[in-house]
């Protein structure tokens, strides 16, 4: 119990970021009509794509004798690219088509 | 200096994911906010790379360059190349990788302080984590769990959606089969947390993986675009874990942003199919049992009509309203109706398209078909708007679309679609209703609407007859 609560005091600052960023998240989908949802859903997608950074720091910070990590360092940042690269291209393409009216 | 560079970067990097975010709401700012965010994203890649301080050495600079543009060559090519409707599994695919990358990451950085004293670095050095902490191998683990399952039931939703697994496969009792393995992973989490045996973590994410699998394999295809918002909103979750891991607020903010809108975007498109988030996940829905108690006596007969017929009909029409599904994207008939909109109109009919909250395969899914063979936005009307016009309509035409438009969904509750709200074309004078076949529609449901006297079934493969239906009334 003494663990948990001093984890919440020395992680305050993150903690509260964490609710606001929540509630930034429900502020910014809330009112969007129905028809954007398909779009929005893939642009969010691509978004949390941005898990690629974790991956390069992975990379970045791997003793490059250890050859365990860097493959699954490269598999990771591979993979994260096909997310974002992925996300906004076809996202975009998506979008471009409502833009013509 | 420049780790303060790198900080000014992460900044703009979030704030560009909010505001693209919030600019693809509104349908005119839309494709712009897409570029705002992944501008930022860009930035905070380049960043990274650019403005790590500490000695790396050339080959892994090599390395990461060269498995991003493998990465963009490839993802940069299928998203260019797939075609509009195989978009929902395309995004499901991304969304895979996203969840995988996510379980990578943590399963390197808990070999690494396991095997030797590394230490995690908070490279803006805003919250220190210590590497054996707590609190950091509670986001690694997280981040594993949450990104596997991410990972193996976006591959799952990807089969069912693209017809390799078409029947959910359900053990008897599932629920709680999932239910106690679910807490089995929880409960060999939080084991490993004092456990000093590294091989262990391996079997954490097997078992994760196998959990995304059991997750997704009962649930029906109907309700595919739901488990992939839900696991959209997964991946962002894991992503913040690793946001937190590494105490990186360009990470926390793309994570969490997805996760809270992911989530919330789940919560509507429920509500737009009147399913509870609970029975979507717990319930029985999309068998093959599910085609319920209705007698053949009770059916009456169907009636054909020819494709001469249908135009003549249509042409002596005041009001004509169609309604697309996915149907109508599988034939690729989106620009022959268009073709056939445009013709009613110059004779003066008046045509629009009843958009269903959720036809097509995921919400807005058919706008953005039917934006790309360039119908008229203002054409495409939501279901709250042309219910009460459906009395007043001379042919409703349906393509393609079937659970949408049946009224089992207000009369028969024991039907699995009870309580859905469905467009009320049984209300006009007329009901067209293209189908290849008598088969029943992607919920498995027989749909009473076809034994209608008012209606009138025009079979073929939508493009073709579509084609030949534009072709009598030019003649006409």
């Amino acid at each position: 119990m003494e663990n948990i609560l001093s984890l919440f005091s020395e992680n305050e600052q993150m903690i509260y970021f964490v609710i606001l960023a929540v509630f930034v998240g429900i502020e910014v989908i809330g009112g969007v009509p129905s028809i954007l949802h398909t779009p929005l859903m893939s642009g969010a997608n691509a978004i949390h794509g941005v898990v690629i950074v974790g991956a390069i720091f992975v990379m970045l910070k791997s003793d490059p004798e250890n050859y365990g990590t860097l493959l699954a360092g490269f598999i990771a940042v591979l993979l994260g690219t096909l997310n974002v690269v992925g996300g906004f291209v076809v996202t975009d393409r998506m979008l471009e088509m409502f833009k013509k009216k | 200096m420049q780790s303060h560079l790198l900080s000014v970067i992460y900044l703009i990097g979030s704030v560009s994911f909010i505001i693209g975010m919030k600019m693809m709401g509104n349908a005119k700012t839309a494709r712009k906010g897409n570029l705002v965010g992944a501008a930022g994203m860009g930035l905070a890649i380049v960043g990274t790379i650019v403005l790590f301080k500490g000695d790396v050495s050339p080959v892994i600079y090599g390395l990461i360059l060269l498995a991003i543009l493998i990465g963009t060559i490839i993802g940069w090519m299928t998203a260019k190349k797939v075609q509009m409707t195989k978009m929902p599994e395309l995004v499901s695919i991304f969304n895979g990788m996203g969840g995988a990358c996510a379980a990578l990451i943590s399963l390197i950085e808990f070999n690494h302080i396991k095997h030797t004293d590394h230490i995690i670095e908070t490279v803006q050095n805003l919250i220190p984590v210590e590497p054996t902490s707590a609190g950091a191998l509670f986001c690694m683990l997280a981040g594993l769990v949450i990104g596997s399952v991410s990972f193996s039931g976006s591959i799952i939703a990807f089969l069912k959606l693209n017809g390799t697994l078409d029947k959910p496969v359900r053990l008897p009792k599932y629920n709680i089969i999932n239910t106690i393995f679910l807490i089995a992973v929880f409960a060999f989490s939080v084991y490993l947390f004092n456990v000093e045996t590294p091989i262990l973590i391996y079997v954490l994410f097997a078992m994760a993986l196998l959990y995304g699998v059991m997750f997704v394999l009962p649930i029906g295809g109907a309700d595919m675009p739901v488990v992939i918002s839900l696991l959209n909103s997964f991946t962002g979750v894991a992503a913040a874990f690793g946001g937190f891991l590494y105490g990186n607020y360009v990470m926390l903010t793309g994570g969490i942003l997805v996760g809270s809108a992911g989530t919330l975007l789940t919560v509507i498109m429920c509500e737009a199919m009147n399913r509870p988030l609970f029975n979507v996940i717990f319930g029985a829905f999309g068998g093959g049992a599910a085609t319920s108690a209705i007698g053949d006596a009770t059916k009456g007969t169907i009636k054909d009509i020819s494709v001469s017929d249908t135009a003549t009909l249509m042409n002596y029409s005041k009001r004509v309203v169609i309604v697309p599904g996915y149907g109508l994207a599988v034939a690729q008939a989106q620009h022959v109706i268009h073709e056939l909109e445009i013709i009613l109109e110059e004779r003066g009919v008046e045509v629009k398209y009843a958009i269903h909250p959720v036809a097509g395969r995921m919400p807005g899914h058919m706008n953005v078909l039917l934006a790309e063979s360039n119908v008229d936005y203002g054409k495409l009307v939501e279901m709250d708007d042309i219910n009460p016009e459906f009395p007043n309509t001379d042919v409703v035409l349906v393509v393609g679309a079937n659970d949408v438009v049946n009224p089992a969904a207000k009369t028969d509750p024991s039907s699995p679609i009870y309580g859905m709200p469905i467009l009320d074309v049984e209300n006009s004078k007329n009901i067209i209703i293209n189908k290849r076949s008598m088969n029943a529609g992607y919920a498995g449901i027989d749909n009473l609407l076809f034994y209608n006297p008012k209606t009138s079934m025009l079979f073929g493969d939508a493009k073709k007859v579509l084609t030949e239906l534009v072709a009598e009334l030019k003649t006409m």
